[in-house]
């Protein structure tokens, strides 16, 4: 079975990321190979077989609720390319 | 040609857990911009969330609560988008195996009974909060992994009058069951709206409408009001709707699309890797059913039934829960439950407020209400008395039996002293003793205030319009 083409231009849109002619190019056939390999998978008999949610056979991992101390305010922000009056600023959020 | 409105809600709500879902960072309104924040909830690299149980515990009473089937098996999914107040770049969010399904609200409206049914109820968590400013935005992150609930209806609402009051049951049965404080001023409770119009008896679903982050009920009211109004009109003046996303603006009362993106919403679910599936346990359900309270809807009922409370006497103990409570604790015990309905409401209310006091500070005990209404219908006091012993019973905290004697109010029976009352007001007031021989019916009333004035408020009235109106028809 052949790989489906995929839209790199849409994934990249999907991604926020900027793609040259030539990328996405030269992407669309690296994806493409990825895809058939994974398509593999799909020759598998999965009839009757529960999907899995999880690689580990773990569940139920959960924690009490308690509050414990968060960062230092200014630690928090530190990593911020802009503040104001205790905000991460970022560019004018239009919807 | 008629037209019918399809409404469906998403309704949104913080759950009243002491820490975030994923972190221990305080789940707490109001603090600075920013202070109660941490790796996780922040979505630096490389952290884990863990699942706060009690979080799970609220979704589960829940279901409960809303008639859903709890899930044996539930998941944690990402969904994938932008924004920037969503520093993961995904929201943790339950997809294709949410915690709860397909329940259902029974409510009152328009004086009758209306279900409307529960398609889930999930768990997810909270964004942070963006600012706008006149160049750029801020982002606080305090509210980023609040724990919060969807609540998705089926599309049975179909008015925008039957959608608020959806909504008031729906928040009713959330505090009842200690769920959320749905605090609508703190942003506790937001709903989208998704309304279509089609004409009536058509199957077929019209183009579906969404608006987008509602934070009051009135707001979904009139924006419903105001969106099936606009469909309508499209529809028959034989425009066509298409699926879009509107905006309610509240000054103006007018609904606005919103700039639709290029592309539609691909959220690329898939399962999240760093949480681990649940399965709730024997012993884990039934301890959350333990936690799961009468509904507001049953007590009203309960009330006006057991009680034989009006409908608007029992609200007001559906509403006040404490106060409920307490007239109920007297309630079961006595003669006549509307009575002591009547003092509790009318008058315990009123002097609570006035004295900015709460019930486990009361004077007297509860009994005393029911001993109260007591001395009323058996004729032993007067009700306009009875509110003078309310008072002492208040300041005090006696027994009303105890103010009665001491204060000598037992109201006054004995025809021969209410009959030299009687006598005095004839004399003292001639005029209206002969417009009452002419004619004058009213002019009665006025003699019996002049009687019961005599007697201090203690004359039994009833006996006193008797005796008058037999001496002033001799």
């Amino acid at each position: 079975m052949a790989a489906t083409d995929i839209d790199v231009n849409y994934v990249a849109h999907l991604a926020r990321l900027s793609l040259s002619p030539e990328e996405a190019q030269k992407f669309g056939a690296q994806l493409k190979s990825v895809l058939g390999y994974i398509e593999k998978l799909q020759e598998v008999d999965v009839n009757g077989i529960e999907p899995t949610a999880h690689a580990f056979p773990l569940i139920n991992v959960t924690r009490p609720d308690e509050v414990r101390p968060s960062l230092d305010h200014a630690e928090a922000l530190r990593n911020a390319p802009a503040q104001a009056n205790g905000l991460f600023m970022v560019p004018k959020i239009v919807e | 040609m008629e037209y019918e409105a399809v409404i469906g809600l998403e309704t949104h709500v913080q759950l009243k857990t002491k820490s975030k879902i994923w972190c221990g960072c305080a789940n707490e309104f109001g603090a600075p911009p920013n202070t109660n924040v941490c790796p996780v909830c922040l979505g630096l690299p490389g952290v884990l969330p863990v699942a706060n149980e009690e979080a799970l515990r609220l979704t589960t009473l829940t279901g409960l609560l809303l008639n859903c089937t709890i899930a044996p098996f539930a998941k944690f999914d990402r969904k994938n988008y932008f924004y920037p107040d969503m520093p993961k770049n995904y929201q943790i969010t339950q997809y294709d195996r949410p915690s709860t399904l397909a329940g259902y609200v029974d409510f009152e409206f328009s004086g009758a009974l209306s279900r409307v049914r529960i398609t889930r109820a999930h768990l997810e968590e909270d964004v942070g909060k963006n600012f706008h400013f006149e160049r750029n935005s801020g982002v606080d992150f305090n509210r980023a992994g609040v724990p919060l609930m969807e609540i998705v209806s089926e599309p049975d609402i179909t008015s925008a009058e039957m959608a608020y009051e959806y909504l008031c049951s729906l928040k009713d049965i959330l505090m009842y069951g200690g769920v959320s404080d749905c605090d609508m001023e703190k942003g506790m409770v937001r709903c989208d709206v998704n309304v279509s119009v089609r004409p009536k008896g058509q199957q077929e679903l019209g183009a579906k409408i969404e608006i987008k982050n509602m934070n009051s009920f009135s707001g979904v009211r009139r924006a419903l009001e105001y969106e099936i109004r606009r469909q309508i009109e499209v529809v028959s003046r034989g425009g066509t709707l298409i699926q879009s996303t509107r905006r309610w603006d509240d000054v103006a009362e007018i609904t606005e699309e919103m700039r639709t993106k290029e592309r539609a919403h691909d959220y690329r679910y898939f399962p999240e890797p760093d949480l681990m599936p649940f399965q709730p346990t024997e012993s884990w359900l039934r301890e959350i059913a333990q936690r799961v309270v009468e509904l507001p809807l049953a007590r009203k009922q309960r009330f006006m039934r057991e009680y034989h409370l009006p409908a608007a006497d029992a609200q007001t103990f559906v509403w006040d829960v404490p106060l409920g409570g307490y007239f109920e604790s007297i309630a079961k015990q006595a003669r006549n439950p509307k009575a002591v309905a009547n003092w509790v409401i009318n008058n315990l209310r009123a002097k609570l407020t006035e004295a900015n006091a709460s019930l486990p500070e009361l004077r007297f005990s509860a009994s005393s209400i029911s001993e109260l209404a007591d001395l009323v219908d058996s004729g032993k006091i007067s009700s306009k008395i009875a509110q003078d012993v309310f008072g002492d019973m208040f300041e005090i905290g006696d027994a009303p039996g105890k103010i009665v004697e001491r204060r000598g109010l037992a109201q006054v029976s004995d025809t021969a002293a209410l009959e030299q009352f009687c006598d005095q007001a004839i004399v003292a007031n001639p005029g209206p003793a002969s417009d009452f021989k002419a004619g004058k019916v009213a002019a009665l009333n006025f003699l019996k205030g002049q009687v019961m004035k005599l007697s201090k408020g203690k004359a039994n009235p009833a006996l006193v319009g008797e005796i008058l109106e037999r001496k002033l028809k001799a």
